[in-house]
């Protein structure tokens, strides 16, 4: 614990942790994050990056495969017109909003820990928004015409339906996409000038060089980034709030019951924070282990306030399933209750327990500061949590669909290998990118993580000295 | 070789961003106006103590914000009520049915208020720019590692080589560099 991070009366018990530890200088946060992507390539790299490559391949053959002999190749029938791809888009889309809400929403409510975890969070956001967005363009059948749900007239001259929920999330989600990009870009730009000013070589010189687009840091310019900054921290809140309610009102809008619910956007909010949460710790917990000098900025107090993300988001995801079972029972429409016991008790009632044990019990364990601080629990509570979140997806469209109203209609359903594989694939996209990150470009925002340094508080002075009778100087609590 | 080539300014280097904060505060004290600081983060308080106002970038990008506004109103609203209206389930279809259009208008006018801050800000600071004559100092590396640097253009009216290289040293700058263009 560093005496120049805490003022001196402070009881040891509330001072807060330091956000980077065993008081490091700037030279050792550039040169930390910098060296994991000059240093050579590490064979574990090969070991993880070729499998993860082989089975996105995989992927794109069963994508190849359905392309070419139509959707009848998945299990999906009537009824069960989506199944599947589109929880695997949910599931994905979900997980995507983690980078978002740790890059903007932690910015705007100044939670400085977020400095260390948001590029790679945002990177994976990216990528958790690729695979989601395959699925969409995929699923509509003939891929060829993906063009018509551009808000543009159709072949025949027909104008898409602007009232439609499905359009309003082409609209959602590809700004979504191009808002992040574009938020991601800007924070890179100084860390790729450090890049750029380390290279040794005039090629990796001239590739980061372009990218920094000459930026030498000079305050004139910092003065308009960081307003840059907070604008795009502001418009990306109420985005990042705004895609999964849109995803939900896909569902939400319709008269399917179990889907014809107002509780959709908040539960989807919440579950999508509670789902990237658990795979940016699923992500960074291995690459803390590959490269231990992360873990002075990735601390245990980072994983230890991520967990407890993950237990509020978790409750309050439990609390929409009660909340649902609750008006399903008090509204008292015949058709609700019966698709709600059918959810627990019809034909896929095991995958609602799944959802219910991963994603409502198992992250209760992180009540316990012991289990958040372990993380062996913490990484295999994630895991938990990622399955159940795609239960969740899972069980809302397939047992809404599979059971609706006449029994008549009533249909199975059970997905094809094609689908299960291009599923699998959409995890060896996701991984590959992630691993393609790391290696060429700064998984740590190094200006960032300068800026929760003590040293980099203009009134921070290296010894203070209280003069007796007078406060202790409130040095660099400023700077937390 | 250097006496052929063109001035650009001077430059030196402080310890710690506190030191040049307070050098700076010094250099607009004593009226110089073509000056810049390199930091390899933003330092609280420089804006202040350089005498930089806000950043008025949220200007353009208001009227990018209601740029994309305009766009949006005018994509749903004229196919729906004048190219081609869709009638779906027999529902309404007039001018009341427009809060079905919000999601629409909410997620352009966020695209488009990104894009304007983004390229704003590249107008504003004049970016992309691969060469500055700053990068022609060797010490310079370390703007972006843990180097504070003040530099005073040649410019600038107040600028006399001997005197502002005296004056960079007694507020305390280190290794004050002659910088060529």
């Amino acid at each position: 614990m560093s005496d120049a991070t805490v003022s001196l009366d402070c009881p040891k018990d509330l001072e807060r942790a330091p956000l980077v530890g065993s008081e490091r200088k700037f030279p050792w946060i550039t040169q930390a994050v910098s060296e994991i992507v000059e240093g050579r390539t590490p064979k574990w790299w090969w070991v993880l990056f070729l499998p993860c490559a082989l089975l996105a391949s995989v992927g794109l053959l069963c994508i190849g495969y359905q392309i070419s002999n139509g959707v009848g190749v998945w299990g999906e029938n009537h009824p069960m017109g989506w199944a599947w791809d589109i929880t695997n888009f949910v599931f994905w889309i979900g997980i995507g909003h983690a980078g978002t809400l740790i890059s903007a929403i932690l910015f705007l409510t100044r939670q400085k820990w977020r400095t260390s975890i948001n590029r790679a969070s945002e990177a994976m956001t990216l990528f958790a928004v690729m695979c989601a967005g395959i699925f969409p363009g995929i699923h509509v059948g003939r891929v060829w015409m993906a063009w018509f749900l551009a808000p543009i007239p159709n072949a025949n001259g027909i104008w898409p339906n602007f009232r439609s929920p499905l359009l309003w999330d082409v609209f959602a989600v590809s700004t979504y996409f191009t808002v992040s990009v574009l938020f991601w870009y800007t924070g890179l730009v100084p860390d790729l000038a450090t890049l750029r000013d380390r290279a040794k070589s005039r090629m990796v010189k001239f590739l980061y060089g372009i990218f920094a687009l000459g930026w030498r840091g000079s305050n004139r310019h910092w003065r308009h980034y960081e307003m840059a900054y907070l604008i795009l921290a502001g418009l990306s809140t109420p985005l990042v709030l705004s895609v999964h309610s849109i995803v939900s009102f896909d569902f939400a809008t319709s008269i399917l019951p179990g889907w014809h619910t107002t509780i959709f956007p908040p539960y989807f909010v919440a579950g999508a924070i509670f789902g990237g949460f658990a795979m940016v710790l699923t992500i960074l917990l291995p690459a803390r282990i590959v490269y231990p000098k992360l873990d002075d900025m990735i601390t245990r107090n980072h994983v230890d306030k991520m967990a407890k993300i993950i237990l509020l988001t978790g409750s309050i995801v439990g609390y929409a399933y009660l909340m649902e079972l609750f008006i399903a029972w008090y509204g008292a429409n015949p058709y609700e209750r019966a698709a709600f016991w059918n959810r627990a008790f019809g034909w896929y009632g095991w995958s609602y327990w799944v959802m219910m044990f991963c994603n409502v019990i198992s992250p209760q364990i992180f009540w316990s500061k012991k289990m958040r601080s372990n993380y062996i629990v913490v990484f295999i509570i994630c895991q938990f949590v990622n399955t159940g979140m795609w239960f969740e997806r899972f069980v809302i469209i397939v047992t809404s669909l599979a059971q609706d109203f006449l029994p008549s209609s009533w249909g199975h359903y059970a997905p094809s290998w094609v689908e299960v594989w291009t599923f699998a694939g959409t995890f060896g996209i996701f991984l590959s990118l992630f691993l393609l990150f790391m290696r060429f470009l700064p998984m740590i925002a190094i200006s960032e993580v300068k800026i929760v340094v003590p040293e980099a508080n203009p009134h921070y002075h290296p010894k203070p000295e209280p003069a007796p009778g007078t406060p202790a100087p409130a040095v660099a609590q400023t700077a937390h | 070789m250097a006496d052929f080539l063109k001035v650009y300014g001077l430059g030196a280097e402080f310890d710690s961003a506190a030191d040049l904060l307070h050098a700076a505060e010094k250099i607009r004290d004593e009226g110089f106006k073509k000056w810049d600081v390199h930091t390899p983060f933003p330092v609280h308080g420089m804006d202040a103590a350089m005498g930089l106002g806000k950043s008025w970038l949220s200007a353009p990008v208001l009227a990018g914000g209601l740029t994309g506004l305009m766009t949006a109103v005018g994509l749903t609203m004229i196919p729906s009520f004048v190219l081609y209206p869709v009638i779906v389930h027999g529902k309404p279809y007039n001018f009341f049915t427009s809060p079905a259009f919000f999601p629409i208008f909410f997620e352009l006018t966020v695209l488009f208020s990104a894009f304007t801050t983004v390229f704003s800000i590249m107008a504003f600071n004049r970016l992309p720019q691969w060469y500055h004559p700053v990068f022609n100092w060797e010490r310079f590396k370390r703007a972006t590692d843990d180097g504070f640097f003040l530099v005073i253009e040649a410019r600038d009216p107040k600028f006399n080589e001997s005197k502002t290289r005296d004056l960079l040293e007694t507020i305390g700058g280190k290794h004050v560099t002659l910088i060529h263009d």
